[in-house]
């Protein structure tokens, strides 16, 4: 029997300063990769792990071991069944570090893609692909932004819808600000002006009369806009305003303006909370999606074992029935041609409805871990390779 | 034959009503399986329609309860424009209740069954009955709109922290849509009472309760559209749609009984 041979490391298990000792540029995934076999290596910021097919697991095992022997202490090893579940968990991003972060399907998709993969790992990673495409269309888990600055992005298009056009106003140049201006920028807004404390005040106002987003993370004290001054510059439009800073940088009875909606930083990571929560109750129904797929992938593989058994049966009865059929060619020659089309059918028939219940019994049992007691069973009724030996 | 379509019609916008119940409260599969259930509901819906068209000897909808289920059938396939997209699932929370609930009015009102005759002539109602009734669908999902602005922007007044969790049209695209479908709504019901007013002086008819509202209703829509046309927009324009609505709802349901007679 093929195994499927998972060796690797993660974030769970590895801090950075180890995982980044075995990580894999996709040019060294590769080279890895073909010198294991028939292998996949799947390298990313938060996991190396190593996916052999073999049909002799210990000695996979081992050298996909000595590849990552800078982490061997930490490495975890799994086998078929739970090496495809955690595949497909990973595909899922049930095992990131943000649950549903989407980044995992691609990576996933781009290691198979550089991956020397056989018939196993061919199956077991497309249908971890289609696992993970299909959690995030089942469920909600990578809907919801899972960082402030995503936050601050998400919450303009909930105001504004999409960001194409969106002119945004940044104050303060600090690397928190630039996040949130980055996650806006993504979306399709514009940064009209990126203010600082030597910005001059008419600039600024002038700005803010164009803006429709404020997002400001200053170092400063003291309030860098006021309800006053918003209320004068913006013209009765909506305005959106991010505060990043600690002490806050607008003045928070700007909110009460009308069509103002002012969040600071607590406001923002409450969201950011609460979203994450969300994550971890759709992940719940994401497992389950997640398990269905690996029981498929499992009922696959075992009917692996006694699919040679089943091609050798059914081998055996075609050649009984055609053996026959030109034992009776004396009598079936008088027939014409629709008469001997219709005994050919009826005998193909009868072996096909013969062998039906035990192809379905045998794969059942495949499944069921007792595969190779009913395929060997079956040869020996049946005498299955007998001829040869 | 229709009643073999009235009641999966109603099961199905039934089951919606239930599923975007149940998206509102934890987004997923009870929005996807209720947007199935509009989906399917408007296809019984259609199909009660063809049969009532094919079996009516004229227009089938000439009564106030047939105009009414015609009605529904407008509001659904309206809705059915955006319903399918994750963002505006939640409009189906506002729509759907309504459209189930004057689904049964309309079947109270025998506005389902088959094989009525009508007193009006063809043309005249198709063209009357089907404008108002089509203006009145899209006044109906304006209302829908812009009761989900002001819920949208309550929350993010109070900085509700399950805003992202529970997707809902930003307020831009809530207040441009109502704006659109004012647009061709307006213009629809204008036609409309047109047409109306026309037969009722050519044929000497008096006017009656039903159309001095529904001339008020038109009062109010075209302020809106005025209004929105001079820049009023966001809370403001949500308000006042939702009491042109309050009309609508008095012209569909209080008022045709003598109308129809």
């Amino acid at each position: 029997m093929t195994h499927l041979v998972l060796v690797g490391t993660s974030h769970h298990h590895a801090p950075v300063e180890l995982r980044e000792q075995v990580a894999f540029d996709l040019d060294a995934a590769h080279d890895l990769a073909a010198e294991l076999g028939e292998a996949v290596v799947l390298s990313t910021c938060n996991r190396t792990e190593i996916y052999v097919a073999t049909d002799d697991a210990p000695e996979a095992e081992r050298r996909a071991a000595e590849a990552l022997a800078d982490a061997e202490h930490v490495l975890y090893r799994l086998r078929d069944r739970a090496a495809a579940l955690h595949l497909f968990r990973v595909a899922a991003g049930l095992d990131s570090l943000v649950p549903g972060e989407g980044e995992i399907l691609g990576q996933v998709r781009s290691a198979y893609e550089h991956g020397t993969p056989g018939m196993l790992l061919d199956r077991v990673f497309r249908q971890a692909l289609h696992a993970g495409r299909k959690v995030r269309a089942q469920t909600a888990i990578g809907e919801s932004p899972a960082s402030v600055s995503s936050a601050a992005a998400a919450l303009a298009a909930q105001v504004f819808g999409e960001l194409d056009g969106c002119r945004v106003l940044l104050i303060g140049a600090g690397e928190v600000g630039e996040q949130a201006a980055r996650s806006l920028r993504a979306r399709g807004a514009e940064i009209v002006l990126t203010a600082n404390s030597k910005t001059a005040s008419g600039e600024l106002g002038s700005a803010l009369a164009r803006a429709d987003v404020v997002v400001s993370a200053t170092s400063t004290t003291g309030y860098v806009l006021d309800a006053d001054t918003v209320e004068r510059a913006r013209g009765g439009r909506q305005l959106l305003l991010i505060d990043l800073a600690v002490p806050r940088d607008l003045d928070p009875s700007i909110h009460q303006l009308d069509g103002c909606f002012l969040y600071d930083i607590d406001d923002l990571q409450a969201i950011v909370a609460e979203t994450l929560a969300g994550r971890r109750s759709e992940a719940e129904r994401a497992e389950t999606i997640v398990a269905g797929e690996a029981e498929k992938f499992h009922e696959w593989h075992a009917s692996l074992d006694v699919v040679p058994a089943i091609m050798s049966l059914r081998a055996r009865a075609e050649e009984i029935r055609e053996a026959e059929l030109k034992k009776a060619e004396g009598v079936l020659g008088r027939l014409d041609e629709s008469q001997r089309s219709a005994v050919e059918s009826l005998t193909a028939q009868i072996v096909n409805k013969l062998l039906h219940l035990p192809t379905v019994r045998m794969k059942q049992a495949a499944a069921a871990a007792d595969g190779v007691l009913y395929a060997e069973a079956v040869r020996h009724l049946f005498g299955l390779g007998e001829d040869e030996r | 034959m229709a009643e073999l379509f009235f009641w999966p019609a109603l099961v199905l916008y039934g089951e919606a009503v239930l599923g975007y119940l149940g998206e509102a409260r934890r987004p997923g599969l009870a929005g996807y399986a209720a947007i199935w259930g509009v989906r399917l509901g408007w296809l019984a819906q259609t199909a009660l329609l063809a049969v009532q068209a094919a079996r009516d000897d004229g227009f089938p909808w000439g009564t106030w309860a047939g105009s009414l289920n015609l009605f529904v059938w407008f509001v659904v396939t309206a809705y059915l424009f955006w319903g399918s997209r994750r963002a505006y699932r939640l409009l189906g929370v506002a729509v759907m209740p309504l459209a189930a609930v004057l689904f049964v009015v309309a079947r109270a009102g025998g506005g389902t069954s088959a094989g009525a005759t009508s007193r009006y002539g063809n043309l005249f109602l198709v063209v009357h009955v089907g404008l108002v009734l089509l203006a009145f669908a899209g006044f109906t999902l304006i209302a829908a709109l812009s009761a989900i602005y002001i819920w949208q922007e309550r929350r993010l007044k109070s900085r509700a922290t399950t805003i992202l969790r529970r997707p809902a049209p930003s307020l831009a695209t809530l207040d441009h849509l109502s704006f659109r479908l004012a647009l061709v709504s307006l213009p629809a019901l204008t036609l409309g009472i047109a047409v109306g007013i026309g037969r009722l002086v050519t044929r000497d008819d008096s006017v009656d309760a039903l159309v001095v509202a529904t001339l008020v209703t038109w009062v109010v829509w075209t302020g809106y559209l005025a209004a929105r046309l001079r820049g009023l927009s966001g809370r403001r324009a949500a308000y006042l749609a939702l009491a042109g609505f309050v009309l609508v709802i008095v012209v569909r349901l209080a008022l045709p009984a003598s109308h129809f007679a």
